[in-house]
């Protein structure tokens, strides 16, 4: 799966979260990518971070580590 | 004639039900007690009693207009007409008696005197209630020489051709009559006879009341008084009559009557069914002879629709018959070969061989299902089921992903549950109503004449939309306020009412205090009152005037009982769920939630978008909206179905084929749904299909998505099987099989058939065994069994030990999770924006005529409204581009382009197209991008960057495509 996409859609998801109030905006991007995202998915967002991550914003980046 | 499955009394009261403190009063002899308000008629029939009539109808108000139901009553003077005089206490009524009968013989005497004696020839012949009422008041003789309306325009001084007495010489001198008018046939469905007229007006009053369209009346005087369609120029389809069947529903004689009756004779059996079509499910009697359906009769009974229909339910059943259905299994080796028409247990075993073989080959999250939302909840259990128990997969997803799935997560979260909140008689107590994102009068057309009626009646009407639709404005109302946002910015306009009510201090704080979260409103509270937030602040981004939108959001707040309705202009968003979000804010904030006339109701764009959530379609959810990752939820289903599920997600349509154009997954089961034309990123989707090595399509016709498909299994309609649908008021309403399948088999049997194939051991005999696993298993179905529909008619859930007769309103004493959540939503523009290249933004939604893809009503007369897809665009941006009305122009984004003829209107404004897309030839959707919803994947088909300019014709890509689909199509004869 294009790891452009995947990024432009854990970034979307990381926006909405930004936005929430609390500290654990991480903890409910990583919650929401393993509540709605089968594990390929993930899986190619976690092989896309291993390669350095490009594009994935702060959160989404922070979120991708905990998932 | 016979109703052979509900024994409900469907006789004609002759007045509609009120509900006054009960009144007992004697009608000849027999004590009866009706409520309050109550005509003296209605309770005559209520206690057996028929009082002869003619333009009363228990559909719309008395008229008092034919004299023919008369009564006596003891102490007063006279004869009133029973149909206009209410009950009181101690009334004694007399409804026969010499005096009564004389009366009644005169005045249908003086009808009939203009009426055409054609009876036996007459189409209305058997089930005309002038024939019933001559009858029925003994009438033996007519005194009066005939109406002159009734003589052929030819001059010659004969009658009309149809009329018995035509054999008469006609009078010496008589020339005939040049006022004769002929039959109007000008609509598809229905013919208006002038001459057979009897100026009762219900068809008049129907069109009022009822439909709200204001478009018959009754012109001329005397005997030259008739219905008219408007202006003497006008015919039935040249008028602003929208084909809803009211009127016709409503004629007592053969002036209005269905071409089908004509041609077909008057039905003899009926079955109580469903609609397939919009998400109300209006309920409908299929009448029928054998097993020719004659005509679809809307239910009085139906609690969705209480006796109304739109032009789709009524009329547009043609598609079940139509030529183009394909009624045997095909197969094919590659989607380059033509298909061979093969038996039933070559398909499927070909079809299990293949996905089989693919998840040994692949991997067994390879393949997965498509569901549908036209498919019954019995159809679409058994679909994700064969996708978590057959395949072990969880790669399930239906076409709510496409249109609501935003409102499932956005619901949610906020009040704990994904449904409506409301039934939709609640809109009967509504004072302001706030339609969002939706144009119920295309869409959802009975609940717009239901909410018309209440606007009628002096409730206020906000609509947020970018266009000017039809619910704008209509007659006798207004909107009070349309807020014509620029596409994308829902989350800021809504965010922004809410900073007024906040702001303004007109939010209900005792009910934010008993029923919400306070912490969360606290946050909430203080994100929409910063300034950022504030109409003035976001009205260069929105469009919508700060003013306008301030009075919105007091009218709103302090205006009474406030009731939301929300289409797909909310959800198909990148931030859909947001906006979602922040319409249940909107309903907390003002307390407009768990009472009558208030509520949250997103309304659902197909007939079953509701049941196909409620099943457990989506790829993370198990039926009853529980996640796959809960073990206790999977134990259930585990032991029933002796599997041992996958707890976690699958994938979501767009992952799919994003997955398949990878080279991850490769074979899709399609259920009913046609993703080629409906999907986002037309070439997206076909390259997803093509890179797939089974595709599975299940369905009517050989839709696109078939031309990429391997194996067809043909479907059958809702009117040849047995299941349930569940409409936007969560009310479970049977399918009753009205005909043997034509494909012969129930889609349930076929997908079962497939399991079969693929090993499983299932063994259902009857959808209703369906419905008792559904039952079973899902807490909020435990009640439901088809015993109890056929007692109740119908159930909206929950349905269980806490609520035995089913929920009418959602949240009355307490959320479904507890408290109240508010939500922060933050606005963020989508990606998707003009600029040099595409200046202009698209929009897309959906015709009267037409619905969906338009597989169904394409394949009816209704295309005679609707042929072809057209594009508006505003005055100022066709003339920059020089594109008169009708043009050919190029659509083109960055995703595609195609052509389509233009038209030149300010409802859309500067800057903004919209097209629809029910024409595979059109394809809008080549167009729409891949962008979507941030927390579900449903596509952002609602703001499409494009460029608009003058074209000669088809795009290269359209006949590309078209070529490709002829071929694709072509089937060779079944094997000797």
């Amino acid at each position: 799966m294009s790891p452009d996409k995947l990024v432009r859609m854990a970034n979307q998801i990381a926006t909405f979260f930004r936005s929430q109030p609390g500290t654990d905006q991480a903890d409910r991007v990583a919650a929401h990518l393993r509540d709605f995202w089968d594990p390929s998915m993930r899986a190619a967002l976690a092989a896309h971070l291993a390669k350095g991550g490009e594009g994935l914003d702060d959160l989404a980046r922070e979120a991708a580590q905990k998932v | 004639m016979k109703d052979f499955i509900i024994p409900t009394d469907d006789r004609d009261l002759g007045t509609p039900a009120r509900d006054g403190a009960p009144v007992t009063l004697s009608i000849d002899g027999v004590e009866v007690t009706v409520p309050g308000g109550t005509s003296v008629m209605r309770a005559a029939a209520l206690a057996g009693l028929t009082i002869p009539k003619l333009c009363a109808t228990d559909n719309v108000e008395a008229f008092g207009s034919c004299r023919l139901c008369v009564v006596e009553i003891e102490g007063r003077r006279g004869t009133p007409a029973s149909c206009t005089t209410p009950v009181a206490p101690g009334m004694v009524v007399q409804t026969q008696n010499d005096k009564l009968r004389k009366l009644r013989r005169g005045v249908m005497e003086l009808y009939i005197s203009d009426h055409p004696l054609d009876c036996l020839t007459c189409s209305a012949n058997g089930d005309c209630e002038l024939q019933d009422m001559a009858g029925a008041v003994g009438l033996r003789d007519v005194r009066y020489s005939t109406g002159a309306n009734h003589y052929s325009a030819a001059g010659n001084g004969m009658l009309t051709p149809r009329d018995a007495r035509a054999t008469r010489t006609a009078p010496a001198g008589d020339l005939g009559n040049p006022n004769y008018i002929p039959k109007d046939e000008s609509n598809p469905y229905f013919t208006y006879d002038p001459a057979k007229c009897i100026v009762c007006s219900r068809c008049v009053r129907a069109c009022e009341e009822v439909q709200g369209t204001f478009a018959l009346t009754i012109e001329g005087r005397g005997f030259d008084s008739r219905v008219s369609f408007g202006a003497k120029t006008d015919d039935a389809l040249a008028s602003d009559c929208v084909s809803c069947g009211a009127c016709v529903q409503a004629c007592p004689t053969a002036t209005l009557q269905e071409k089908s009756v004509v041609e077909l004779g008057t039905p003899t059996r009926s079955v109580i069914t469903t609609c397939a079509y919009c998400g109300v499910g209006c309920s409908f009697k299929a009448e029928l002879n054998g097993d020719q359906l004659v005509r679809m009769v809307p239910w009085k009974h139906g609690k969705a629709n209480r006796g109304h229909s739109c032009v789709k339910g009524r009329f547009a059943y043609g598609y079940a018959s139509h030529k183009d259905r394909i009624l045997n299994p095909m197969i094919r080796d590659s989607i380059d070969q033509p298909w061979r028409e093969v038996s039933w247990d070559e398909a499927l075993g070909f079809a299990a061989s293949r996905m089989r073989g693919l998840q040994e080959k692949y991997g067994r999250k390879s393949i997965g299902v498509i569901t549908s939302s036209r498919c019954t909840n019995e159809e679409t259990y058994l679909v994700q089921k064969l996708a978590r128990a057959v395949f072990g997969n969880n790669n399930t997803d239906t076409c709510a992903r496409v249109c609501h799935s935003p409102t499932g997560y956005g619901l949610g979260q906020t009040f704990g549950t994904s449904a409506g909140t409301q039934d939709f008689d609640s809109v009967e107590q509504s004072d302001v109503i706030m339609v969002i994102g939706a144009n119920p009068h295309a869409g959802h057309p009975v609940f717009a004449s239901r909410m018309k009626k209440r606007l009628r009646a002096g409730a206020k009407l906000i609509v947020i939309d970018p266009r000017r639709t039809e619910t704008v404005e209509g007659p006798h109302y207004r909107a009070a306020h349309h807020l014509p946002l620029r596409p994308g910015t829902n989350v800021a306009v809504v965010t922004a009412m809410a900073h007024v009510i906040v702001t303004e201090g007109l939010m209900n704080e005792s009910f934010i205090r008993e029923r919400c979260d306070w912490d969360e409103f606290q946050h909430y509270a203080e994100f929409v009152g910063q300034p950022k937030n504030s109409p003035e602040a976001t009205e260069m981004l929105t469009g919508v005037p700060a003013a306008d939108l301030r009075a919105a959001a007091r009218l709103y707040a302090t205006g009474g009982n406030g009731a939301i309705y929300y289409g797909l202009g909310v959800t198909e968003h990148s931030q859909g769920s947001t906006t979602v979000m922040g319409i249940a804010n909107l309903a907390m904030l003002t307390g407009n939630i768990g009472r009558q006339g208030v509520g949250v109701n997103p309304l659902r764009g197909q007939n079953n978008v509701q049941g196909a959530c409620d099943m457990g379609s989506f790829p993370h959810e198990l039926p009853g909206y529980r996640h796959v990752k809960g073990a206790e939820v999977r134990a259930v289903f585990e032991s029933l179905w002796g599997v041992e599920l996958d707890p976690e997600p699958g994938l979501r349509i767009p992952n799919m084929l994003d997955a398949a154009v990878s080279g991850n997954f490769k074979g899709l089961y399609c259920q009913g749904e046609d993703i080629l034309q409906s999907d986002p990123d037309t070439k997206h989707v076909a390259a997803g299909l093509a890179a797939m090595e089974c595709v599975i399509v299940h369905d009517l016709f050989l839709n696109e998505t078939a031309n990429y498909a391997h194996v067809f299994l043909p479907g059958s309609t809702f009117l040849e099987k047995d299941g349930t649908f569940t409409n936007a008021e969560r009310r479970i309403n049977r399918v009753r099989r009205v005909m043997a399948p034509r494909n012969g088999y129930e889609d349930w049997e076929i997908t079962q058939l497939l399991a079969r194939a693929m090993g499983a051991n299932w063994g259902y005999t009857h959808p209703a065994q369906i419905m008792d696993e559904i039952a079973a298993t899902t807490p909020s179905f435990a009640g439901v069994d088809y015993a109890m529909l056929e007692e109740k008619g119908s159930v909206q859930w929950p349905c269980n030990e806490k609520s035995p007769e089913g929920t009418p309103l959602m949240h009355v004493d307490g959320f479904v999770r507890g408290k109240g959540r508010f939500i922060v939503t933050e606005y963020v523009a989508t990606d998707e924006r003009s600029g040099p290249r595409y200046p202009l933004l698209l929009t897309t939604g959906r015709i009267l005529s037409q619905y969906n893809v338009g597989a169904q009503t394409r394949r009816t007369a209704n295309v005679v409204w609707h042929d072809q897809d057209v594009l508006e665009v505003h005055p100022h941006d066709a003339e920059q581009r020089g594109i008169n009305e009708g043009d050919w122009v190029k659509l083109a984004s960055r995703s595609g382009e195609t052509t389509l003829r233009a038209t030149i209107t300010d409802k859309v404004s500067p800057g903004v197209v919209y097209t629809t897309f029910h024409h595979p030839t059109t394809q809008a959707n080549v167009i729409t991008t891949d962008f979507s919803d941030w927390a579900t994947n449903c596509p952002e088909y609602k703001v499409t960057a494009v460029q608009v300019s003058p074209s000669n014709g088809p795009s290269e890509w359209q006949e590309d495509y078209a070529a490709q689909a002829a071929l694709a199509r072509r089937i060779l004869p079944a094997a000797e």
